[in-house]
């Protein structure tokens, strides 16, 4: 009876019944895979570092006499390559993407710096910690220190700055520069009152990301910066002392003091402890970076629903 | 305008000068004049500034490239380039008679990642074709955070997860002495370079215009259907960056797969303990002394020469992808 008419409602062939069944199975499968590994993987850490995890142990110096454990100078180099790294790297990579959006003329030039920046980019940790070894500690002198390992990041994380001040600096409407050089004013003018105070977010942004990628990294730290649990000596009694101490600072940073604990020592409840730490700081970077994420988009749309119209 | 020109008047004076200036008549012109000096002289330095910031990022990769090759050069040329690249025994520390070849380490390091593409790729890709279609945008979006969250989680941690759960269970299932071996390191990679998979696939998906998704739905395909035998084709060069990007990260890794690979330098088979050209470098840098170190060094220029390669398919890739766009 049916089977002259060709009817819309006509139920599909076996054959392809069976694969959008087998297709929407694995689907869902590996959703829930994903979904179960990302649970899983929280959840363990959480589960078996929360427990190990005490304020002692944050903000106390390990020590073997009075059977301390603490991974208050972890932090600190943490933080110390942080500094040192933002202050090399936010100049040269804000500066490098100004050039590239505001000033770059020549397209070959242009080319060969965005391939330099991709090669960067692309480069594993592991590399950058042989080169970085070589030049900061060895060639330029600074031995194994904490600013070594900072000049070393530096080379890593610059393609990050310059990529996201590349995208906040494209979402200047081109009005406002062109508003601003007819009312007089000259390049470098225009970029520091108009185009940089308003692509600031995306510089955060830049800034939030780079931060996540030093606080991730442990090859590089561990062949530069050393792999102390100390507290390095940063004081010091002349001023001449102090400098020698406070740039010849060595010492094992968060992620290499967890690779310390877990693969050095074989003290699993400690190393998962600082996972937990870590966890943690990836999660405020993230929301972070999300935050300062939105205002670009925002203002990117704004601009855009203006062109529009 | 005004604090520009009193913060700078004073210093730009004496610039001023040797800019060369003709002052046209009248008081007022020549105070405009010198301004203008001032700002051009600013103009050019900066320029030079940017300039140079744009260059450091060429400057690193030089620095980069000329040392590994210097650095590098030296115990390939004592050892051999075939007999580096080709003898299978690494034994760098033996004292009558090291050896160095890192042909394991290379079959290691691609069997890893080939392994790691292998288990990661489908999964990525599925789990893109999910977010972007399929989820309701609420639960997408929640994913989305998690998968984000996980590309932040340093790779020590994985390292240290595998270590404990995957390396010991490695270790019942398949009755071995040691569960430290290639498979461990293959599902650690596969799971680090999930969320880049997962993210550049899904771009790639979402930027597939909706009228082709129309088209074939309005054809008769199922929505299954439309979004793999449609979406899935129309995507995919941004899919082959995702996994040419995914390739970079499992060939570059080191930290976390040194903590479940066992580091023996094996010629490369799932079960046993094997060394990665990443491995070798992170774990022996430690102790080595001369002929050793340089060969490390040489491995480092082995993996660099890799991930040139790899960078050259991932731009052509994206070449492509932009002007399909």
């Amino acid at each position: 009876m049916n089977e002259q008419k060709v009817s819309i409602t006509e139920p599909l062939s076996a054959n392809r019944r069976v694969w959008n069944g087998t297709m929407r199975a694995l689907l869902y499968i590996a959703a829930a895979l994903i979904c179960a590994l990302l649970v899983f993987l929280i959840g363990y850490i959480l589960y078996r570092g929360i427990p190990n995890l005490s304020w002692e142990f944050l903000s106390s110096e390990e020590s073997v006499i009075n059977d301390i454990e603490g991974i208050l100078p972890a932090i600190i180099n943490t933080l110390y390559v942080i500094v040192a790294t933002l202050i090399f790297i936010l100049p040269l990579g804000v500066g490098s993407a100004i050039y590239l959006t505001e000033y770059a003329t020549n397209k070959k030039l242009v080319s060969v710096i965005e391939f330099a920046t991709e090669t960067l980019s692309g480069m594993p940790s592991i590399i950058f910690a042989l080169v970085g070894m070589m030049v900061f500690c060895q060639a330029l002198g600074l031995g194994t220190s904490l600013i070594a390992g900072a000049f070393s990041l530096v080379m890593m994380t610059l393609p990050t700055i310059i990529r996201t001040t590349q995208e906040s600096l494209k979402t200047v409407p081109q009005s406002y520069r062109e508003g601003s050089l007819a009312l007089g004013s000259g390049k470098w003018h225009m970029i520091r009152t108009v185009v940089l105070p308003s692509s600031i977010d995306g510089i955060v942004t830049g800034c939030i990301l780079a931060v996540g990628r030093i606080v991730g990294e442990s090859a590089v730290l561990m062949f530069t910066a050393g792999m102390g649990m100390r507290m390095a000596n940063f004081g010091g009694d002349t001023i001449a002392e102090f400098f020698d101490n406070f740039f010849g600072a060595a010492g094992s940073t968060l992620t290499v003091s967890l690779y310390v604990y877990a693969k050095e020592r074989a003290d699993f409840d400690h190393a998962f402890a600082v996972a937990v730490v870590l966890l943690v700081i990836a999660l405020v970077i993230n929301l972070a970076a999300k935050l300062a994420g939105k205002k670009t988009q925002e203002k990117l749309r704004a601009g855009n629903d203006k062109n529009d119209r | 305008m005004n604090e520009y020109v009193t913060t700078k008047g004073e210093k730009g004076a004496v610039k001023a000068g040797k800019e060369k200036i003709v002052p046209a008549a009248g008081q007022p012109a020549e105070r405009i004049d010198s301004k203008r000096g001032v700002k051009d002289v600013m103009e050019s330095v900066m320029r030079a500034v940017f300039v140079i910031c744009g260059l450091v990022a060429v400057g690193f990769v030089l620095i980069i490239s000329v040392y590994l090759i210097i650095s590098g050069i030296p115990a390939i040329r004592e050892v051999g380039l075939w007999n580096f690249i080709s003898g299978t025994n690494w034994s760098p520390a033996n004292r009558t008679e090291p050896s160095f070849g890192i042909l394991p380490m290379i079959l290691t390091s691609i069997y890893g990642t080939a392994g790691a593409i292998v288990i990661g790729v489908p999964i990525g890709f599925l789990m893109a074709v999910y977010l972007s279609k399929v989820a309701n945008r609420k639960v997408a979006a929640v994913i989305r955070e998690v998968v984000d969250l996980l590309a932040g989680i340093p790779s020590v941690v994985y390292g240290l997860v595998g270590m404990m759960v995957l390396v010991p269970a490695i270790r019942t299932t398949f009755n071995l002495p040691a569960g430290d071996t290639l498979l461990a390191a293959i599902v650690v990679l596969a799971i680090m370079i999930l969320p880049s998979i997962i993210s550049v696939s899904e771009t790639a998906l979402n930027a597939v215009p909706r009228e082709y998704e129309e088209a074939s739905l309005a054809l008769g395909a199922t929505e299954l259907e439309t979004y793999f035998r449609v979406s899935a084709p129309a995507a995919k060069s941004g899919i082959a960056a995702a996994v040419v990007l995914g390739v970079g990260r499992a060939i570059g890794e080191a930290m976390a797969i040194l903590m479940v690979a066992g580091n023996v330098a094996n010629m490369p088979s799932l079960l046993s303990s094997v060394k990665f050209l990443t491995t070798a470098i992170a774990g022996e840098m430690g102790y080595a002394g001369d002929l050793h170190r340089q060969a490390l060094f040489s491995i480092g220029l082995v993996l660099f020469l890799f991930i040139m390669l790899i960078n050259a398919a991932l731009n052509l890739f994206l070449k492509h992808n932009k002007e399909g766009n």
